[in-house]
């Protein structure tokens, strides 16, 4: 075989293979496929020029790979899709064939292209433009080495939720080090709220629960609640990161658990308004978050701590404690730092604010509910033992449940938070099972999609719930008939019987949809990915690479991404660890060679780059008077190179005459 | 082989279409291109993308050369600030656009063919917005003729060094 990788292969001229894919009709329906690869094969330098049904096919690939044998090809350029979706694909066709990866240059003919513009002549114009460019700027394209880095076998998890949880346990149990780090005082998020999960009605803590203590005394997982990530450096394989972890006030591996401190707490009766049964019921300033807590630990609140607020407290809980000595009121938040190779964002959801949808009347009414209130009301270890029981102290003998608050809906949020039809399900099945309440759900769309979804459907609808189709128009305590008297009246146009109904029930459950957590923004800042413009993390490709993004080595799983449910949930957390074994597995992982360099002979050593990187990958030469660039540091972007005055900053793959080679091309008619 | 300068005094175009060069960073805005793209959002066809890795790395001699070559107009796409995929290259750009807007303003290239805009990778629909904005108005303007020939003759392209 000759040796095609070296560009001097044929008397040192660029012989260019370019590929035009009709990906299907995607292309071909707007593009003038035949007569692009025809203008392609005109232009100079080309040695042949094809278009195929679908280039990234394996029978595309060999023809790519048989032509540059055939043709001695040195150069390829495919026209077809976004180079983020195949550039890799198209790079080891060539790697295969014996050609320096790099050496390709992809065209955007679809996604910049046919997708976006309907006129055939004009996509074909636009189609001819970007061909020309990427033919030229090949031409340029040098031999690059992608840069192997090691991949460190430790795993960070952000978020202890159900997500968390799986993913930490799946990367656990295959032997990796696992680093999960949960902002609040136990893990186990909205999953350890609910009572039961449909369609199946397991009891939600019956199959968590266990899931929480083999976090716990997993010997290879390293659990830190009340903790934060505050900072992330580094690279894919290689991150450092510092996590804030605040005080408990207590010392963990001194509490048992036992409790005594709160029996023993100078506050006789619980007065805080109890975070885990969202302020259904009440707990002491020291408290453990729920009985199945994970720790389990207690933890103390520094906001209605006597000893905090006033430092004269009897301190009756450290009697309590005794020779434990657990209780440590002058814990201080301290940063730990960690180094990892991956990282999996699992950091869940808030459901939406029920007063934004002031019509509704939650916070105003009493006995309008929250479906996440509801939860904790019908669940057994909730406040209210799991009766039914409201605010005011009566039982509910009707209920309605609204559908859809805070999804689609113009007005908040326009999403469909997936989850909402089938948890109204089940909350009627269960009030209607603990109360025998006549329960009325008001529902836009029924959507239960989902293995057993539509049949627990069909089982509420012989129970005798009863649907009304239409979105409610308000809920109000005004009484147009006696025997509204004292009740709350939903005001709904009941579309499939053609008229407006006024019912009235005794307690309305909203189910609120899902939204991003209220520092999305933030947290994706922090581990540099993206969020659509929902707020939801951004995967890499929706249907390819679900739980990937844009920063290799980061990996999302559960609602964080988007709606979902728990089995969904569960699905990706364990994609994610799959993602992440992959990674450590291989051992390592190579970098893109898109690095920039220095021309020594050049530089006048003005020292314009040096503040410029945010990564410190350049420094100063003193004896050589030149600037000189840390290649492991440098993560490409190029900054520092279109800011040198000199032209003696270049970057790998974006060299100035590349660019310009292009620019030329897109502009020069042929 | 005709510059598009001199093509358009030769035969002018009885309907005047722009050509837009833009530099999109492969973060956000070549993302957001890509979205428009799997959304089938239908957007005027006049761009043509350039993908660098960061919006810093524009340099502003692409820009002029750009403008040099007969684009009518330069679109800088990047991440928001605060947001760049490399923490602060969005900054440099704004740095050094502010500035090049001067010189091309000096050199009589109107302010509307030279533009800046943060788009992320979910904002398909701005993308849209300001292709089409950009188009209308550069197309208002009518295309780009620099006053004197500013290709560099020193440069020729790789095709005629490769036939030569």
């Amino acid at each position: 075989m000759p040796e095609m990788g070296d560009i001097g292969s044929r008397n040192g001229r660029p012989r260019i293979g370019v590929y035009v894919c009709h990906c299907g009709t995607n292309i071909a329906g707007t593009v003038d496929v035949r007569s692009l690869a025809a203008y392609a094969g005109g232009l100079p330098s080309v040695a042949v020029a094809r278009d195929y049904k679908y280039v990234c096919s394996d029978p595309g690939q060999d023809l790519i790979r048989q032509d540059i044998r055939d043709h001695h090809l040195n150069r390829v350029v495919v026209a077809s899709c976004s180079p983020l979706l195949h550039e890799p694909t198209f790079r080891r066709t060539l790697e295969r064939a014996g050609l320096n990866p790099f050496l390709l240059q992809m065209v955007n003919i679809r996604e910049h292209v046919s997708w976006v513009h309907t006129d055939k002549q004009q996509a074909t114009r636009k189609a001819k433009d970007l061909v020309r460019a990427a033919v030229r700027r090949v031409s340029l394209h040098k031999l690059l080495e992608k840069k192997k880095v090691p991949v460190n076998p430790n795993v960070l998890v952000v978020g202890g939720g159900i997500a968390g949880i799986h993913a930490a346990l799946t990367l656990a149990n295959s032997g990796k080090h696992v680093y999960l780090v949960e902002r609040e005082a136990t893990i186990g998020g909205h999953m350890a709220k609910f009572d039961k999960t449909f369609p199946t009605l397991d009891c939600a803590a019956c199959i968590l629960t266990p899931k929480m203590t083999a976090v716990g005394s997993h010997p290879l997982i390293t659990l830190w609640t009340l903790s934060e990530v505050a900072r992330v450096e580094g690279y894919v394989g290689n991150y450092k990161v510092t996590i804030r972890r605040k005080p408990r006030y207590i010392i963990e591996d001194l509490c048992v658990g036992c409790q005594e401190c709160v029996e023993a707490c100078v506050y006789k009766e619980a007065k805080t308004p109890d975070e885990f049964n969202l302020g259904l019921s009440k707990r002491k300033p020291i408290y453990l978050p729920f009985p199945q807590a994970v720790p389990q630990k207690v933890v103390i609140d520094p906001q209605t701590c006597i000893q905090f607020k006033s430092g004269k407290c009897k301190k009756t809980c450290v009697e309590a404690c005794g020779d434990r000595q657990a209780i440590d009121f002058n814990q201080k938040e301290s940063m730990e730092e960690v180094e990892v190779g991956s990282i999996i964002l699992a950091t869940g959801f808030k459901t939406f604010d029920a007063a934004r949808n002031a019509y509704y009347g939650y916070g105003r009414f009493s006995k309008v509910y929250t479906s996440l209130e509801v939860e904790r009301l019908i669940n057994a270890a909730g406040p209210t033992g799991g009766e039914v029981i409201l605010r005011d102290g009566t039982r509910p003998k009707t209920v309605g449940i609204i559908h859809c608050v805070g999804s689609r809906d113009h007005n908040t949020n326009r999403w469909c938070s997936k989850v909402c039809c089938m948890y109204s399900l089940k909350l009627a099945h269960l009030i209607k099972e603990r109360t025998g309440a006549e329960v009325y759900n008001f529902y836009i769309d029924m959507r239960t999609p989902g293995k057993g979804y539509e049949e627990f459907y069909d089982r509420l609808l012989d129970e005798g719930v009863h649907f009304v189709r239409g979105r409610v128009a308000e809920v109000s305590d005004w009484a147009a008939h006696p025997s509204e008297e004292g009740k709350l009246v939903i005001r709904a146009e009941d579309t499939l019987a053609g008229f407006v109904r006024r019912i009235p029930v005794d307690m309305v459950v909203l189910s609120v949809g899902l939204e991003p957590q209220a520092d999305a923004n933030e947290v994706r800042r922090l581990f540099n990915i993206s969020c659509s413009s929902e707020g939801w993390f951004l995967e890499r490709h929706p249907k390819l690479a679900p739980v990937s993004t844009f920063t290799d080595g980061v990996f999302i799983a559960g609602a964080c991404q988007g709606p979902k449910d728990i089995p969904d949930a569960v699905a990706q957390a364990g994609a994610a660890a799959a993602e992440a074994m992959a990674l450590i597995d291989l051992g390592s992982v190579e970098l893109e060679p898109y690095t920039a360099f220095i021309l020594e002979e050049d530089c006048s050593g003005c020292k314009t780059c040096l503040p410029l990187c945010p990564y410190h990958a350049i420094g100063f030469d003193e004896t050589k008077k030149n600037a000189a660039i840390n290649e492991v540091l440098c993560k490409g972007c190029g900054t520092c190179v279109a800011a040198c005055p000199s032209g003696s900053i270049r970057q790998n793959f974006f060299e100035d005459e590349e660019v310009f080679e292009e620019i030329e091309g897109l502009l020069t008619y042929a | 082989m005709l510059n598009r300068n001199l093509q358009a005094l030769e035969n002018p175009p009885t309907e005047f279409e722009p050509l837009i060069v833009a530099f999109f960073c492969n973060w956000c805005t070549y993302l957001a291109a890509d979205l428009a793209g799997t959304s089938r959002m239908k957007y005027a066809p006049n761009v043509r993308v350039v993908r660098l890795m960061c919006s810093g790395r524009v340099d502003p001699q692409f820009v002029l050369h750009a403008f040099a070559n007969g684009a009518d107009g330069v679109l800088i796409g990047g991440c928001h600030p605060g947001d760049c995929h490399y923490q602060e290259g969005n900054y440099k750009t704004l740095r050094r656009f502010h500035l090049l807007k001067r010189v091309l303003k000096q050199m009589g290239v109107e302010e509307e063919r030279f533009r800046l805009e943060w788009i992320s990778a979910a904002e398909a629909d701005r993308l849209r917005t300001a292709v089409n904005d950009m188009v209308a108005k550069v197309r208002a303007l009518g295309p780009w003729r620099a006053p004197v020939s500013p290709i560099p003759e020193q440069r020729k392209p790789v095709a005629e060094e490769v036939a030569a």
